[in-house]
C-alpha cells in the first residue's frame, strides 16, 4: 500500500462522490414530481406515479444498472458506462424519494392544513408555506438516510465500468494482489464520504430550523 | 331570517356515509353573542360549527355567514348551487375558528403563526405585521414567547396563541371547537379567561364546549343538540334552571354528579 494507492482511491471517492450528488439531486427533482402526480386529483397521474416506482423499486439496482447499459446501445444511444450507471442510480432513488415524500405528505395532520384555509391562505399558499415545509420536517432524516444508501448502492456501478471507490479498489487489488488493504481502505472511504453526508443532514435540519 | 343574524342555518342536513350527523338544523347565532353548542358526544356539534366554516360540507340546506351564503346557494327552483372557491374563501375571511388540537404550524413561532396571515394574505410589510402579531400575543398574554416555536409551549399557551393567530385576521364570528377539551384541567382557565374577556369585548362567538360552568356563565344563548337536531335552545338562564327537555336534564345531570352543580348556581 503506497500513497499512488490512496491517491488513485480518493479519485475514485471524487467520482463516487459526484454520482451520488448528481444523482440524489435529480432523483429529488423527478421525487417531487411523482410524488406530486401521486398525489394528483387525476386518477390516470396516480396510476402512472404508482407504476413508475414499483417498476424502479422493485428492480435491483444492479439488473437495472445492466439493463440500462447493455439496453441503450441497442436503442441507437452510444454514451459512455458513466452516464449509464448515473440514469440508472437517479431512476433507482428517485422512486425511493418519491414514495417517502408522499409518506411525509400524508402524514400531515389535516388540522394544520385547515387552519390555512380558515386564515385565507390560497391552496398554493399552503403548499408553499405549511404543506411542503412540514413534510420535509417530517422526511428528512428518511432523505438522508437514502442519500446514504445511494452513495453505498453506488457501489454496483463498477460492473458497467465506472472507476468509482470500488472498481478502483478491484483494479487495486488485482494488480498488487494486496485485497485486504485495498477493500478496507474503500471502505474507510465510503465511511468517510457518509460521516459527511449525516453531517450535511443534520446541518440542513438546523438550517431549516427543524428540532427533534 | 334575521337582518342581524351572524350566522344563520336553514335545514342543515350533513351525512358521513350512511351516517346521518346533521338532521336538519335551523340555527341563528346573533351578532354580539356567545352562543354555546352542547350536547352528549357523537350529537354534531362540532360538526355543525365545521360546517359553518365550510371545513365540513353540507349535504343539504343554507348556511350564511353575515349574509352571505358559504358553500352552497339557494337557486330560485330551490335547489342548491357550489359557489366558486374564490366566493367562499371571501365569506370565510369574516371568520376566525380556534381548533381543539390549536392546529398550530409546527415549523414557525408562536410570532411566525399569528404574522403568517398577516404577510401572506393581506400582504403587510414584515415590520407592521410583526408589530401587530406582537399586539396580539400581548393581548393573550404571550408577548414573551414570542419567538417559541409551538413544541416549547404548554397546551394552554399553544390554544392562546391559536386565538391570537385568529383574532389577528379581524374576523367578525369567532368559532370554537371544544377549545379546552385536549387541555389538562389546571391549564383550561387561561384559555377560557381569554375567551371571556374576548366575549366581554363584545365578539360574536360560536362555542362548542363541555365547559357547562362556562356556558353557563358567558354563554347568552345555548343550543343544546342531540342526535343531529337541536333538542333545545333559549337564553342561558332559562335552559340551565328549567333544562325541561329530558334529554337535556339527563345531560346535565351527569355533571351534576361530577360536583359541577356549584358552577351553575348564580
Amino acid at each position: 500500500m503506497t500513497w499512488i494507492h490512496v491517491y488513485l482511491l480518493a479519485v475514485g471517492a471524487v467520482v463516487t462522490a459526484g454520482l451520488s450528488v448528481v444523482s440524489i439531486t435529480i432523483g429529488l427533482a423527478i421525487g417531487i414530481s411523482v410524488c406530486a402526480a401521486s398525489l394528483a386529483k387525476s386518477a390516470p397521474l396516480r396510476v402512472l406515479a404508482r407504476l413508475y416506482v414499483s417498476f424502479f423499486r422493485g428492480v435491483p439496482l444492479l439488473v437495472l444498472l445492466l439493463l440500462i447499459y447493455h439496453l441503450l446501445p441497442q436503442i441507437g444511444i452510444d454514451v459512455p458506462g458513466t452516464v449509464a450507471a448515473l440514469v440508472g442510480l437517479t431512476l433507482c432513488t428517485s422512486a425511493y424519494q418519491a414514495e417517502t415524500l408522499r409518506g411525509g405528505f400524508v402524514n400531515i395532520a389535516p388540522g394544520l392544513v385547515e387552519a390555512g384555509r380558515m386564515i385565507g391562505l390560497s391552496p398554493a399558499q399552503i403548499l408553499v408555506r405549511i404543506r411542503a415545509p412540514i413534510a420535509l420536517r417530517l422526511t428528512l432524516p428518511a432523505l438522508v438516510n437514502e442519500a446514504i444508501m445511494i452513495l453505498k448502492a453506488s457501489s454496483l456501478v463498477s460492473v458497467v465500468g465506472v472507476g468509482d471507490i470500488t472498481r478502483t479498489a478491484q483494479n487495486l487489488s488485482s494488480s498488487t494482489f494486496r485485497p485486504i488493504e485495498m477493500f478496507a481502505t474503500a471502505g474507510l472511504f465510503y465511511l468517510l464520504l457518509n460521516i459527511v453526508v449525516a453531517r450535511g443532514g443534520n446541518g440542513l435540519g438546523r438550517m431549516l430550523g427543524l428540532r427533534g | 331570517m334575521t337582518q342581524d343574524a351572524a350566522i344563520t342555518m336553514r335545514n342543515v342536513v350533513k351525512r358521513f356515509g350512511g351516517n346521518t350527523v346533521l338532521r336538519g338544523v335551523d340555527l341563528d347565532v346573533r351578532h354580539g353573542e356567545v352562543t354555546c353548542l352542547i350536547g352528549p358526544s357523537g350529537s354534531g356539534k362540532s360538526t355543525l360549527l365545521r360546517c359553518a366554516a365550510f371545513l365540513e360540507e353540507h349535504d343539504d340546506g343554507i348556511i350564511r355567514i353575515g349574509g352571505a351564503p358559504i358553500g352552497y346557494d339557494a337557486a330560485a327552483d330551490g335547489s342548491r348551487t357550489r359557489l366558486p372557491p374564490g366566493e367562499i374563501a371571501r365569506v370565510r375571511r369574516s371568520i376566525g375558528m380556534v381548533f381543539q388540537q390549536f392546529n398550530l404550524w409546527p415549523h414557525m413561532t408562536a410570532l411566525g403563526n399569528v404574522a403568517e396571515g398577516l404577510r401572506q394574505v393581506l400582504r403587510l410589510p414584515k415590520r407592521e405585521a410583526q408589530d401587530r402579531a406582537m399586539a396580539h400575543l400581548t393581548r393573550v398574554g404571550l408577548a414573551e414567547r414570542a419567538s417559541f416555536y409551538p413544541s416549547q409551549l404548554s397546551g394552554g399557551q399553544q390554544q392562546r396563541v391559536a386565538i391570537a393567530r385568529a383574532l389577528a385576521m379581524d374576523p367578525k364570528i369567532m368559532l370554537f371547537d371544544e377549545p379546552t377539551s385536549s387541555l389538562d384541567p389546571e391549564l383550561t382557565g387561561e384559555v377560557l379567561t381569554v375567551m371571556r374577556d374576548l366575549a366581554a369585548e363584545g365578539m360574536t362567538m360560536l362555542v362548542v364546549t363541555h365547559e357547562i360552568g362556562f356556558a353557563a356563565h358567558v354563554g347568552q344563548h345555548i343550543v343544546f343538540l342531540d342526535e343531529g337536531r337541536i333538542a333545545l335552545e333559549g337564553r342561558a338562564g332559562e335552559v340551565f334552571r328549567k333544562p325541561w327537555h329530558p334529554r337535556m336534564a339527563q345531560f346535565l345531570q351527569t355533571y351534576l354528579d361530577r360536583g359541577a352543580s356549584v358552577l351553575l348556581e348564580g
